[in-house]
Order: structure tokens, then sequence, then C-alpha cells
């Protein structure tokens, strides 16, 4: 695989007292496609999104993230909200994290502090009505009513998210991340707990998401429906380590990839061999 | 801060259940009063410990936590929060978001004009500005607790900060109220800075407990710097607050002279009434605004999860901080008012109890909620003076009603939250949804 690279991890290892999470893990991420990152579980494969999005300090190695202009940042030495805020890494996580007292719209505003923290000119001139912070803020409504839309969830934009399904979390989520305007979006196991109906709603979300943003997507998911249709690079990991990558077909016909998931679970690793056909 | 029971809410527990419940209770209070009532011990004539037992008080004790714990269950699961309100009928609904309508403009004009219906009632407009103090607290304090959801046990210290700000200021400088007032709110704002720094890493429980040490530590210092803080004796001479400049006393320049009115100590009590509900209200109008801005959403939002804020690029050290100089901030300009009203301030008058009352005002009207805070602050310090016939159960009954309304209401008097943006309509979020924070 060649080409342009938006995030490089070079050796990563990851270790938490006396367990190695992950160790010695090398892969890129190219820009404007979709990387998967697959593996049964506790293949470690959560912990290396903590360590990209500054959850967890790595042990070791470079996360290195290069954006359009070509500045490059290296991660592991950034705190976790400058890694959002500079950086523009957004995130979901595997248990939903919304702020479930808040409004869909709410909590795509939340979103968007840092852009209307600087128009509000740090709150001072927001308090005193500034027409500045009101344009702002119309515009960030914009913004999140066209995320809300693309979701699907428009006519919930006044509904507390906690209220929302479960499905309808997982697509609120991604909302949220996106309304960060990030350079490289990072996906928890997006499809877990959706319905067949949902999970094809996603693969296009994510679709258009590339296509039309221009987004690189990070992706970590099981269901290999999902993998298997979006994916344009596939990295799979097992006890912390690299085992395989490839694009799809090679992935699906590589038979480590498959005995590593046979020894995790049958069910897994007949859907891999499913996803495929 | 969830409802004072020793259990967490279920469903409808059968009798055996009940039985238990209440016999542990029991269990509790047999070991906890066994001593401190069932034997009472005194030093005798000649210095010797003299004790007797008193079998039958601890035996009432116990029975009476036994029948308690029973009641509370019963009443729990009757008027208790599982399942009560969906079987609120929606013309009920709608009947009490009327009323939360024109409540708080209703209680507005009321407050208006109270100076205007109790002029000659001294004790009534005295216990106005006590009780516009603690809705001015409430409301200063409901930033850090309600909305950033960082549970504060020492909100006390700042509203000392305040008050001897002011204090010291206007009897050394003779500086006027109205340029130490702003000094006072940025000098409060200031140390709550200074003791975040160190303490917003904490969270919960660790937070709560350094942030009482943190109140502590202030009226141990007040009271040990003597040369500053005249110690225990406090200060005194604090001047009174002028109308802008014009002295409101029985001199010939005084407001009542100028304006050709007969002079009368009333006055000063109206002004201080009227200064104390416009700072409540500056308040109020400020934490409105500012849930609005992306300070005070980000606010909320830590309050529902930290660690999504952090993953959306929200600094939580700087939102923390800012919540907490904010807090402070009104609480510095309700000591400096306390201040001036009392003319006199000691360290005694900030003690670990106001944070409590504070603290307490907040939990009961429900965390956030500016209408419930304002309602809370009522009910309390008005309440506490309805018992005083009662004396020394003043506080068993006062300590009653409060575990009856906080089973009634766990989330407190106005448990919904309103979204601060909205596309088409602002619907109240139902507060199960709603988190209390953790630090
Ligand atoms: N904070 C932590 N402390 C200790 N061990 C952890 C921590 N986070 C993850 N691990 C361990 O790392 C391994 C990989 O976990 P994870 O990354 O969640 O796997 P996956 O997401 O691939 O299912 C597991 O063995 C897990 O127990
Ligand atoms: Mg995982």
């Amino acid at each position: 695989m060649s080409g342009d690279k938006i995030l490089n991890v070079d050796r990563l290892a990851m270790r938490f007292g006396g367990i190695v999470a992950v160790q010695d893990l090398s892969f890129a991420a190219e820009r404007r496609k979709i990387t998967a990152l697959i593996g049964p579980n506790g293949a470690g494969k959560t912990t290396v999104f903590n360590c990209i999005t500054g959850f967890y300090k790595p042990s070791g190695g470079a996360i290195r993230l290069t954006h359009d202009g070509g500045t490059t940042i290296a991660l592991e030495r950034l705190n976790d909200f400058r890694i959002a805020k500079q950086a523009k890494v957004a995130r979901t996580f595997q248990n939903i994290r919304l702020f479930p007292g808040m409004t869909a719209l709410e909590n795509l505003m939340v979103a968007q502090h840092n852009a209307l923290m600087r128009a509000s000119g740090f709150t001072f001139l927001g308090l005193i009505g500034a027409p500045g912070y009101r344009e702002a803020e119309k515009r960030a409504i914009d913004l999140a009513t066209d995320w809300l839309k693309r979701v699907n969830l428009l006519d919930r934009a006044d509904d507390a998210a906690g209220n929302f399904a479960y499905g309808d979390q997982r697509r609120l989520e991604i909302a949220r991340a996106m309304c960060t305007e990030p350079a490289l979006l990072c996906l928890d196991e997006p499809a877990a707990g959706l319905n067949a109906r949902e999970s094809a709603a996603l693969s296009e979300l994510l679709l258009s998401i590339r296509d039309e943003l221009g987004t690189s997507i990070l992706l970590i998911e099981h269901d290999m429906s999902v993998v298997m249709e979006i994916s344009d690079h596939i990295v799979v990991m097992d006890h912390g380590v690299k085992i395989a990558e490839g694009t799809p077909r090679e992935v699906r016909d590589d038979p480590k990839v498959i005995a590593a998931y046979l020894g995790a679970d049958e069910e897994e690793a007949a859907a891999v061999m499913e996803g495929g056909s | 801060m969830k409802a004072p029971s020793t259990h967490p809410i279920k469903p409808a527990t059968s009798i055996p259940a009940l039985l238990k419940t209440a016999f542990v209770n029991a269990l509790i209070a047999l070991v906890l009063f066994s001593l401190m009532i069932g034997i009472r011990t005194e030093a005798g004539s000649s210095g010797q410990l003299t004790y007797w037992t008193r079998f039958g008080d601890l035996a009432s004790i116990v029975a009476a936590v036994f029948g308690g714990s029973i009641v509370i269950e019963l009443l729990r699961q009757w008027i208790g929060p599982t399942g009560a309100e969906k079987l609120v009928p929606p013309a009920v609904q709608s009947g009490i978001s009327f009323i939360g309508r024109y409540l708080a403009p209703a209680l507005l004009i009321f407050t208006l004009l109270v100076p205007v219906m109790f002029y000659n009632q001294r004790y009534i407009l005295d216990l106005a500005i006590l009780v516009l103090t603690y809705v001015m607290l409430g409301w200063g304090l409901n930033v850090v607790v309600g909305l950033a959801g960082l549970l504060d046990l020492g909100y006390v210290a700042f509203y000392a900060v305040g008050a001897y700000s002011y204090g010291l200021l206007a009897t050394n400088f003779g500086w006027s109220f109205w340029i130490c007032l702003p000094l006072a709110g940025i000098l409060a704002a200031f140390w709550g800075v200074l003791l975040g720094f160190p303490v917003l890493r904490l969270r919960g429980d660790y937070l709560a407990i350094v942030t009482l040490a943190f109140g502590e530590i202030i009226r141990l210092v007040i009271i040990n710097w003597q040369d500053l803080t005249g110690g225990p004796n406090g200060v005194s001479g604090i001047p009174r607050p002028s109308f802008f400049g014009i002295p409101l006393d029985n001199s010939d320049d005084g407001l009542a002279a100028r304006l050709g009115i007969e002079y009368s100590p009333t006055h000063r009590i109206v002004f201080l009434f009227y200064l104390i509900l416009a700072l409540a209200l500056l308040t109020n109008w400020a934490t409105i605004r500012l849930r609005r801005l992306p300070i005070g959403r980000a606010w909320e939002a830590l309050r529902e999860d930290e660690v999504a804020c952090r993953a959306l690029g929200i600094n939580t050290t700087t939102t923390k901080l800012t919540a907490f100089a904010t807090g402070a901030m009104f609480g510095g300009f309700a000591g400096a008012f306390f201040a001036t009203r009392q003319g006199f301030i000691s360290p005694e008058s900030f003690t670990f109890q106001e944070s409590a009352l504070v603290l307490a005002i907040v939990v009961l009207g429900g965390m956030g909620s500016q209408l419930g805070v304002a309602l809370a602050a009522l009910a309390m310090i008005g309440g506490f003076e309805l018992f005083r016939s009662l004396e020394s159960y003043r506080m068993l009954v006062f300590g009653m009603a409060m575990v009856l309304i906080m089973i009634w209401r766990p989330r407190g008097l106005i448990g919904h939250r309103a979204p601060t943006v909205y596309l088409t309509k602002a619907q109240a979020i139902s507060s199960d949804l709603v988190k209390e924070g953790h630090g």
C-alpha cells in the first residue's frame, strides 16, 4: 500500500503493569480512506484507540499524524483534549458516551465548543450579546442541523439524547464527533448492537463521510459485513500484535486471520467467512 | 447526593424485605446509641467517673427507628419516584407546567412589592433580606454543583473572602461599597482559582472532602491572622452602604433630608432589601446567560460525561476552574453584602454549617434549576423561622421535613432541566436522564 498517509503508528507498545495489551504494533492509515482494525475480543484494539486519542500514554512507540498541509504532530506527546482540538482527531466510544441529559442538538453544540468559545470572545463578548457571536452560534446550529439530517435524526433534535434508541445513539455520537470537523475519525465498534438495516445505513453514512467530506476513518468493527464492504485497508490484531494486513480480499483469505478467529470464537470465524462470500 | 437513605430505591418490596430493612436499621441504631444514650457518664463530686444506664430510652429510640424505617419505606413506595411520575395525568402535568411558567414572574413581582407590603414590619423585611442572601448564595453555588457537577462543601470560604475583602478595604482605606463590591468578587474568584488548581484533578468524594477542608482553612486563617483580620474579635465598624454616595442616615445631607421626607431607619432596610435583590437578580441573569454560552454548555457537558468532553477537545481543567471562579465570585458579592448589612463580621459567621445550608438549598431546589433554588431558599430559611416556636424540636421537625421532601422528590423540587438551545420546541428534560456529576 502506498500513498498519502494521515496516521503512522510505529512500534506502539502499551503495558498495564504486567499485562502487555499492545506490542510492537506498526500500521498506517491512508488519507481519505477507511482503515479497519479488527481482531477477536481482547486483542487490544480499543487500547490502540486510547493511545491514538491520548486517553492512554503509550509505553513505547510513536504515533504521527500528518495534516493536509504537511504538518506532522506527535500524538503520543499531546494531552487527550489537545489531540481533539489541535490534531483534529475525533472519536466515538465502544460503550456510547453521549451527554444523556442534553438534547441531540445540545450534544452537537458542545462538540463545537472550541470554535464557539473563540467566537464568544472567551465568554465576555457572548455575555454582552455581541452580534459576531450570535452569527457564529447560528452557523453552529446550521452545522448541527446538517448533521442531524445526515444521520436521520432531525425530527428528534430537541429530545434528550438519553431517550434515544441504541442505534440512534450510535449515529448521534458519530454526528457529534463529526461536528468537531475532524481530519481523522476514529470509531470504536459503531455497528455493535445494530440490526441489519441499521448496519447498512451505517455503511452508507461512513462511505459518504469518506467520499463527500474526505475525512479519513479508522474503524474498529466486529460486524464483518460492514468491514468487508467499506474498508479500503484492514489491519488484523490478535493478543496485542498485528497478525495480518491488506485489502479485504487478502485478509479474508489469510489463514492466520481465520485461525485467530477460530481460536477465539467459532461464530466470529464464521462471520469472517460469510462477510466475504 | 441521593435521597437520604441507606438503601438504593427499589421497586415495591415485600413485607419480609421491609421488616429486614427495618431490622437492620434498628440494629445500627442499637449499636450507635447504646453508648450515646444507653450509658450516661458524668464526673462525680470528687472527680471520679459515675455512670448510670438508660436502657428504657435506648429501647424507645431503637423502636422508633424500627417503626420509622417501615413508615419511610412505605412512604417511598407510595409517594416516591418509582412509577409515581407515570401516574400523573396529562391534565395535571400541563397544569404544573402552566404554574411553572407563571410562578417565577409572580414570585418576582411579589418580591419587588415586599417592602411596600411589609413596610412597618421590620421582622419580615429582615427575614426577606436573609432569604434573598441565601437565594443569591444558592444561585452562586448552583453554578458549581448544579451545572458543573462539582461537589463543593467549602463554599462559605468565598462568602468569607468577600465579606472580609469589603470589611477590611472599607475600614482600612475608607473605600466605598461600590468600589469594594467588584473587588470582593474578583478576590473571591481569585481564591476560587487558587483552590481549584490543586483540587480539580480530584473527583467525587475526594473533591468534596478537600473543598470542605479549604473552607475550614480559610476560617482558621481568619481566626489566626490577628493583625489583619482581628482574629476571633472580627472586624467592626464596617461602613453602611450609601445610596450612590448619599448616606442613608439622619444627617443633614442624608437621603431623607435631601428628599425632604422624614428620616426613618426603615429606609436603610428597604435599601438593603433592593440591593440584595439586585445582586441576586444579577447572579440569576448571569447564570441564565452563561448557560446558553459555550462555557455554560461545557459545564453541563462536564457534569454529564467528562471523558466525552475531553474527546471533543474541551479543556476540562480550565472549564472546571471557570465554574469554580464564577461561583466563588457570586459568593464574594454576597459576602460583601453581608458585611455591609451587619456592620460587623467575625469568623463565627463562616462555619461549615453555612456551606451545608447552602448546599442543602441547591440539592433541595433541584440541582441546576434557578427557580428551584429560590423556592428551596424560601422554604429552608422561611421554614426555619416558622418552626422557631418549637424551640429544641426545631431541628428535629426540620430534618424530618427535609427527609420527607427528598423521598417525595429525590431530584429536588424542580427536577427537570430546560435545554439551552432548540430547533423547533424547547421541552423539559426529565431528571432521570440528567446526571448529577461526580467531581
Ligand atoms: N486500563 C486498563 N488496565 C488494565 N488492563 C487493560 C486496560 N485497558 C485494557 N486492558 C487490557 O488490554 C487488553 C486489550 O483490551 P482492549 O483493547 O479493550 O481489547 P479489544 O478492544 O480489542 O477487545 C485486555 O486484556 C484488557 O484487559
Ligand atoms: Mg474494544
